[in-house]
């Protein structure tokens, strides 16, 4: 398939197969977290990007022994497609309800695809503080990255077509699941 | 007609009203104002947004604090920003308007922010930039003569959400000099939009627009009458440099019959709030017992208007 560029393994993601078609996206967590447990410091803080990474990062504080405080990040001001997209319609308030200065950071997002909304992220906690460290954990990495950004824990690897986006939903019930979407030509895309 | 403040996928590219732009459009503009109101209280109180944009205070009539507020939230976008007092300089040259701003736009100016005491002249701007193809250009409307103050009016409806929710249920009172005052229109159409329950006008006979009834509101002549029941009041600045003739007797005799005072605060629901534009005067329109009270949310009210047009800035500019 094309849209898939091969990218490097995360620093401690195992080798794994890019698979073809979309993995539950229980398992793809489940994998994610027995990638963390014993990797992530004790008190590293855990930062969801909006709003997929948001869910994530709520659900690895619960299952991740130690003390994760929970704090959410909408980098849409720090966007570099703003001149040409302009503002998306629904931005979120970046809450971080802990100091950023000296600390553990753990980005959370949902999909690493071209890796500008984890930069845009990481530019907007800087506005905050100096982390002592910062690292990135994806339910799903679909390859195609635009920027040297790579994870460092990863939940699934897969390839997908590069006109389709993939979404994480959120049931009720907080049931996650991942569905591909044609990628409209929306300005908001 | 399309609305000249709206590109054609309907999205804002001008501030110049809030009559005519619908709900939708306000709503996701104070919805946009909400994350701005965190910038204020980091450390670093700026977000990369207008940066390399260059925004123009125009400003044909003085007002320090509207131009500051504008400054604040520019800057806060990262925008260049270059004031203009152009009441003392090319238009007493001879200089039209417009050309002002096709200089200003050889400059690469990409916003204006315009206060004349024209009604209709950033109209008149945004139109001559619609017209000549460089919509890339956007204008917003800091007041413009009688007619329209649409930043202040959002900024009132952000502040009136944020601490009853929803407009659905609510009365209103806006209380005063409301003849004289854009303020006043701007939040009475943005209050009537957005399906506010009661918008009550409350002043003298003389400080009352004529057929001020075909806005949607109730008249009152009466003060205590007028706050009854109310979850709002909205209390205007006496306009002593607009009046124009004996309009009224006096100061006092006006604070003596719309001066609002804690007892006739009282008359209001028990948790209503108090506003105020800005600047007060004290001892004409509000007592100080209740400018300073726990019901008057006039300092959050500037606060909210620095996010507010950090939001407006934003979403023209992007569009």
């Amino acid at each position: 398939m094309n849209g898939f560029n091969g990218t490097a393994d995360g620093l401690r993601g195992a080798q794994r197969e890019a698979v073809a078609g979309l993995p539950d996206a229980g398992t793809a967590l489940a994998e994610l977290i027995e990638r963390m447990k014993g990797a992530v410091a004790f008190d590293a803080k855990f930062v969801g990007i909006y709003s997929g990474g948001a869910w994530l990062a709520e659900r690895l504080a619960e299952a991740i022994p130690g003390n994760h405080p929970v704090g959410y990040i909408d980098a849409s001001f720090y966007r570099d497609d703003y001149a040409r997209k302009g503002l998306k319609p629904e931005v979120h308030a970046t809450r971080l309800p802990f100091e950023i200065e000296g600390a553990t950071i753990v980005l959370v997002d949902d999909v690493l695809y071209t890796g500008r909304s984890v930069r845009a992220a990481i530019n907007e906690l800087f506005d905050y503080g100096r982390p002592a460290s910062i690292e990135l954990a994806v339910l799903v990495d679909r390859g195609g990255r635009e920027l040297p950004i790579e994870a460092t824990y990863v939940g699934a690897r897969l390839v997908v077509a590069r006109e389709l986006s993939v979404v994480l939903s959120r049931a009720a019930d907080g049931t996650l699941a991942l569905a591909t979407e044609t990628s409209s030509e929306s300005r908001h895309a | 007609m399309r609305n000249p403040q709206l590109n054609a996928n309907g999205e804002l590219t001008h501030l110049l009203t809030l009559e005519g732009l619908p709900a939708e459009v306000i709503r996701r503009i104070l919805d946009t104002a909400v994350p701005f109101t965190s910038i204020g209280e980091r450390d670093v109180k700026k977000v990369p947004l207008l940066r390399g944009r260059s925004v123009f205070n125009l400003f044909f009539e003085n007002s320090t604090r509207t131009r500051t507020t504008f400054e604040i939230a520019a800057k806060r976008l990262s925008a260049d920003v270059i004031n203009l007092n152009i009441g003392a300089s090319s238009t007493t040259k001879g200089e039209t308007l417009l050309d002002t701003v096709d200089n200003l736009v050889a400059m690469n100016a990409d916003m204006f922010v315009v206060r004349h005491s024209q009604s209709g002249a950033p109209h008149l701007i945004a139109a001559h930039l619609n017209r000549t193809g460089r919509t890339h250009v956007h204008v917003v409307n800091a007041g413009d003569g009688r007619h329209a103050h649409p930043t202040q009016g959002l900024l009132d409806l952000f502040t009136i959400r944020h601490y009853k929710k929803d407009f659905t249920g609510l009365t209103v009172a806006i209380v005063g000099d409301i003849l004289h005052s854009r303020v006043a229109r701007s939040l009475i159409h943005g209050l009537t939009t957005m399906g506010t329950t009661e918008v009550r006008a409350v002043g003298p006979q003389t400080l009352l627009p004529t057929a001020v009834e075909s806005l949607g509101v109730r008249v009152c002549h009466d003060l205590r009458a007028g706050l009854v029941g109310c979850d709002v009041v909205v209390m205007l600045r006496l306009q002593n440099e607009r009046m124009k003739g004996a309009l009224l007797p006096s100061a006092g005799e006006f604070f003596k019959h719309y001066g609002l005072t804690p007892e006739k605060l009282a008359l209001a629901k028990p948790d209503a709030i108090v506003m105020h534009p800005g600047p007060m005067n004290r001892g004409v329109e509000i007592d100080s017992a209740v400018a300073d009270g726990d019901h008057a949310v006039i300092l959050p009210q500037v606060t909210f208007g620095i996010a507010v047009r950090m939001a407006v800035m934003s979403m023209v500019a992007g569009n």
